[in-house]
């Protein structure tokens, strides 16, 4: 909402200063995103008095001017404008002055004469359309050498106020009046329209329970209740449609409203001024004469006045004549019964249309209006007689005619705002501090609300004002108690509390050892965008997807961190270590939530450490980098798995054997330059890692024996190892590969695997008779279980 | 000079014991062995031909042996520690120590991740513990349970991913299925798992329909705290989030709460802490306000309370709600939110170097 400070001044009487302003409205709710001066532009200009006016000596169109800007001396000016009159008073840029337009203003001769400064007309300062002639400031009381923005009531403020959905009252510049009024402890009241007062707005006519009435002729009626309640309608004969005058224009350009026609400037005036709708008919082209509020039919066609046609349904309210729909209700008007140059009566509307059919009829047609913003939120049902007389007034006042009959207000089902009751114990309960009665009653009156108490059961009585249909339960006062009490005026301080009943959740500790266990490993955590292309037939999809980033969820990590990993090639970085723990997708049974997963992913390319100078070349990370990334994630994950060999890959299975995870090598879209890059992702499992119990330190020394085997290829090192852990007992300490060679020696297709062997009793030093006896054991088990001989024997 | 001992054959030592100070390295291991070597060295056979002495011969020749051997070892001794820092100073000229230093990869946890966990530090300290839940709810866990009116503008804050999938049918929840717009339905069922008191902080991702541009991004982090319990108020929620925000950022820094509206609690606040960077004056970052907005919070709503079944006379609850990107944003000087999602190690590596 646009609101500008100069009107605001006009409701409070008062001048305002807009940082106070904005100040104020966000202690009471409404924040202020920006404030914006108008007309600063106009800095430099002053007012000056044209002391002199003589022919140009070389052009006849040309005026020379001896003009007074307040300096010791008097300029010269060359002045084109056929109304320039001595002794009359102007805006003046002089030298080195900038127009709003960025004009700079130089000293020149024009056809011989010398020049220095320009008079000017409203149009070159943006004030105004008038370009024909200077703009006279008539008999200002203004020195010459003032500043223009000094002496005339230009300059304003525009602030742009935040308003939350359930404020509707503060829509319109009377609310926002309110507000201030009780901020600053000052009265607020409708500013006075220039001649207005002249204008007799007659009674209005109410056919109590009727759903039509008559004024002046035209026909108005409400068939469709459910969608509108109120409907007021004025009949104004007689206006002449032309341009606004100026002080109307200021108001509707300071908020950013375009200046159309008085009719329509009236009715868009008391939209900003009371955050009630209205909309002039052009009555000539209105056939009954009537205007009815009725369901739209199914596929009923109808031109808005933005010139596109809609088609209607019938969930939609729409404003109609004898012959067919002249508006869609709450939302735009008709492009046929508009307003023009030609009219001379019309009709004015004023109604109260259902928020949520206002809601779904614009989202139904995709069109929004300052009037269906407002409708949505819900105008005061009960406020439409002020504006209705207001736009009489407004109207009249600039375009002239006469309301010959009384205004009819129809509003079948009479109602009145709701009576809530309140508790002072509730109010210090939710609030945490007693206040006193009167202080409670002060707030509520302040929002407009009428209080009565009820000394027998201690409550409060309080009608609320129409303007907001926000209030509707007790809790809701108790927010306007503490709003108007002023929040900052709480206390603050920590009282005793009791500590929550639940644990953490089971997964809270799994993560933060996950993450940490994985930065220990030098990886970066990433977090990406969980949408995608669908990558198998269990994706699930977004029914309204991003334009720019997938339109399914993700089912695994590992595409999002390679797309990553592609990222960081094509900025040149070479070394990419990343690892990310996030929720992936899948869906499940018709009827039911997809299944959501948290894994963790990670990838490592580049250098299996940062390059350093002791050594030429660092090297690149292996597969079995790779694998120990693997079993480092799979051991922080999900403690348990075992990994398989499958092809150059991994897959990780649980303790049933169920597949939870995968690592390997990884494609990509690489650059020449790229090493190898391996990646890793499984399942995050929320359970509690077995406690560690520490052994007890060795105390006696341990005996090794190194152990070269030949094996044919395709014979496992976990099968070995699996023979010499069984054969050799108790005494085997650890079995660990210290190498593995291939080469004319051992043969072709096969290798030499060498295990170093460390056998330890826990209380005695091994005699070498005993250690030689275990790798006999050891050797015969390898010879008898699958076929291996010592290299060399 | 080593005092002559009066014995021929231990005398004949002399000059070499004597000579031991000016020894190199490599003619000291020969000296030492060939004086006082286990095996051979002189001293140690005088040592045993002690015995072999006449009786009352064979103390004051064991003294002179025992003394030469200990003057020896000291001169061994002395000169080897004279080499070795001899050799430890030219190896010491040699070495530039000011070469770069040899390290390891380093890793580090994303910047909004850190600032959730800091968030936790200090809620854990104030009596809270950690909920989480699903990222896929339903419109009734989103909405309808959370008071947001239906058919009502305040929809239009949240600007909702819908699945592609068939209405689900539980109780409650009944409805169709969307990506949840914020942690708050996690309120819900935290309330159905446990009665009061409850004081839970809930982390997760968020969705919304947003362009992914420098400000806005589909999916995001969010933080949510509620504490339910009897006798919590406003004064309580004023309290906690002015102690969380004094701790967080700075315990000087002003902190402000504004109305605001949320379906979900009333009365609904603002929180606002002083600008980090201009300290309140008014700066570009805090568009002139001198203020940051931080969080919005307010009294659980009784709807609320009683969609997820608890008496709203009997208790009464406070929450609220921020965005950690924006706060690490802030602090680091992010100005697009879009490289906190692009894996980009020249940006993550930033973090990597002991800074917070």
């Amino acid at each position: 909402m646009n609101v500008s400070r100069r009107w605001l001044e006009a409701f409070l009487r008062q001048p305002l200063r807009a940082h106070d302003v904005s100040h104020r409205l966000a202690a009471l709710g409404a924040a202020v995103d920006a404030v914006e001066p108008l007309h600063a532009a106009l800095g430099d200009i002053v007012v000056a008095l044209v002391e002199d006016v003589r022919p140009h000596p070389n052009a006849d169109r040309l005026r020379v001017c001896t003009v007074n800007d307040g300096g010791a001396e008097r300029r010269s000016v060359v002045c084109g404008a056929p109304n320039v009159t001595a002794g009359r008073k102007y805006p003046f840029a002089p030298v080195g002055a900038t127009l709003p337009g960025g004009l700079r203003i130089e000293q020149r001769k024009l056809r011989g004469e010398l020049s220095q400064g320009m008079l000017c007309s409203a149009r070159e300062l943006d004030v105004g359309s008038d370009a024909d002639g200077l703009w006279d400031l008539g008999d200002l009381d203004a020195a010459p050498g003032t500043r223009l923005l000094d002496a005339v009531p230009l300059a304003d403020d525009r602030l742009i106020v935040d308003v939350t959905p359930n404020r509707p009252d503060l829509l319109g510049h009377k609310g926002v009046a309110r507000e201030l009024a009780f901020s600053l402890g000052v009265a607020y009241r409708l500013p006075a329209i220039p001649g207005g007062d002249a204008v007799e707005v007659p009674p209005f006519r109410k056919p109590a329970g009727e759903r039509s009435a008559l004024t002046d002729g035209v026909r108005i009626a409400i068939d469709d209740l459910d969608g509108c309640a109120r409907f007021h309608a004025a009949v104004v004969r007689g206006v002449t449609v032309g341009p606004s005058p100026l002080w109307l224009r200021q108001r509707l350009e300071a908020v950013g409203v375009r200046s159309i026609n008085n009719v329509v400037d009236a009715t868009n005036y008391v939209m900003l001024e009371l955050g009630q709708p209205m909309h002039a008919y052009d009555l000539a082209t209105l056939q009954g004469p009537e205007l009815v509020a009725r369901r739209a039919a199914p596929g009923e066609k109808h031109v808005t006045l933005d010139g596109v046609e809609r088609t209607l349904d019938d969930g939609m309210t729409v404003i109609a004549d004898a012959a067919r729909v002249v508006g869609v209700a709450g939302v735009m008007g008709g492009q046929d019964t508009e307003v023009s140059e030609r009219t001379t009566d019309l009709v004015l509307e004023c109604a109260w249309f259902t928020p949520s059919r206002i809601r779904r009829t614009r989202r139904a047609l995709g069109l929004s209006s300052e009037a269906s913003y407002r409708f949505e939120r819900g105008v005061d049902r009960w406020n439409g007689a002020e504006a209705m007389r207001r736009c009489i007034e407004l109207v009249i006042a600039t375009a002239g005619g006469r309301v010959a009959d009384a205004p009819v207000d129809v509003h079948p089902d009479a109602t009145h705002p709701p009576r809530i009751f309140l508790r002072l114990a509730r109010v210090a309960q939710v609030l945490g501090l007693p206040l006193a009665q009167h202080d409670v009653e002060r707030a509520l009156v302040a929002i407009g609300a009428t209080v009565v108490a009820k000394p027998d059961d201690g409550r409060l009585a309080v009608d609320v004002p129409g303007w907001r249909p926000d209030l509707t339960s007790e809790i809701d006062l108790v927010e306007e108690v503490a709003r108007v009490h002023g929040y900052d005026r709480l206390p603050d301080e920590l009282r005793p509390f009791r500590v929550g009943a639940l644990p953490d959740a089971p997964a809270v500790p799994v993560l933060r050892r996950l993450t940490q266990g994985l930065v220990a490993e030098g990886l970066c955590e990433v977090v990406s965008l969980p949408f995608g292309p669908a990558a198998s037939e269990h994706s699930v999809g977004l029914l309204n997807p991003l334009a720019d980033t997938g339109a399914f969820l993700r089912e695994a990590l590992l595409p999002g961190l390679v797309g990553h990993v592609e990222r960081n090639w094509n900025n040149q970085v070479r070394d990419v270590r990343l690892f990310e723990v996030g929720t992936v997708f899948e869906r499940a049974g018709a009827g039911e939530r997809p299944r959501e997963r948290t894994r963790v992913a990670a990838v490592i390319t580049g250098r299996r450490e940062p390059a350093h100078w002791t050594a030429a070349d660092a090297p690149d990370v292996d597969r079995w980098d790779g694998k120990g990334l693997a079993e480092a994630v799979a051991a922080l994950a999900f403690p348990g798995t075992s990994w398989h060999v499958q092809g150059d890959a991994f897959e990780a299975r649980d303790g049933a054997g169920r597949p939870v995870g995968w690592a390997g090598p990884l494609r990509a879209d690489a650059p020449p330059w790229a090493a190898p890059l391996f990646g890793v992702e499984i399942d995050v499992v929320l359970v509690v890692p077995d406690r560690v119990v520490v052994r007890p330190l060795p105390t006696t020394p341990a005996a090794t024996r190194d152990l070269s085997l030949v094996a044919e290829d395709g014979l496992a090192v976990e099968r070995i190892e699996a023979v010499i852990r069984t054969s050799a007992g108790d005494l085997l300490e650890s079995a660990r590969v210290t190498a593995e060679y291939r080469g004319a020696s051992v043969g072709e297709g096969r290798r030499s695997v060498t295990f170093r062997l460390t056998c330890r009793a826990p209380d005695r030093t091994l005699r070498d008779e005993e250690v030689d006896g275990l790798e006999q054991r050891v050797l015969d088990a390898l010879a008898k279980e699958l076929g291996l001989v010592r290299r060399g024997a | 000079m080593t005092a002559p001992t009066g014995y021929p054959e231990l005398d004949a030592l002399l000059p070499r014991i004597d000579a031991i100070p000016n020894l190199a390295a490599a003619e000291l291991d020969e000296a030492e062995i060939a004086l006082v070597g286990r095996k051979a060295g002189a001293l140690t056979a005088a040592a045993r031909a002690v015995a072999s002495r006449a009786p009352e011969e064979r103390r004051a020749f064991g003294q002179a042996v025992n003394a030469l051997k200990t003057a020896t070892e000291a001169a061994v001794a002395a000169r080897r520690a004279q080499l070795a820092e001899a050799a430890a100073a030219s190896e010491r000229r040699a070495v530039d120590l000011t070469m770069p230093a040899r390290r390891r990869w380093v890793g580090v946890q994303h910047p909004v991740n850190a600032v959730i966990d800091e968030i936790g530090e200090i809620f854990r300290a104030l009596g809270f513990t950690i909920a989480i839940g699903p990222e896929v709810e339903t419109e009734w866990y989103n909405f309808l349970a959370l008071n947001f009116p239906a058919d009502h503008p305040a929809m239009d804050q949240h600007d909702t991913l819908y699945l592609d999938a068939p209405r689900v049918h539980e109780t409650p929840g009944d409805g169709k299925l969307l990506l949840r717009t914020h942690t708050s339905p996690v309120q819900i069922r935290v309330m159905q798992s446990s009665p009061p008191p409850i004081r839970v902080l809930i982390p997760g991702m968020v969705y919304r329909s947003d362009p992914f541009d420098p400000s806005h991004a589909p999916a995001f982090a969010q933080v949510e705290g509620l504490a339910i319990d009897e006798g919590i108020s406003f004064v309580d929620l004023k309290a906690t989030l002015t102690h969380f925000a004094r701790r967080f950022f700075s315990a000087d820094t002003a902190v402000r709460f504004r109305p605001s509206y949320f379906p979900f609690t009333e009365p609904s606040a603002e929180m606002d802490v002083a600008c980090q960077l201009c300290k309140g004056l008014g700066c570009g970052a805090c568009k002139g306000t001198g203020w940051m907005e931080i969080l919005g919070c307010g009294m659980v709503h009784p709807n609320v309370l009683q969609c997820g079944g608890i008496a709203p006379e009997r208790y009464t609850g406070w929450a609220f709600g921020m965005g950690p990107a924006r706060i690490a944003m802030q602090r680091h000087g992010v100005t697009d939110i879009r490289l906190l999602y692009e894996g980009d190690m020249r940006f993550l590596g930033q973090f990597a170097r002991g800074g917070a």
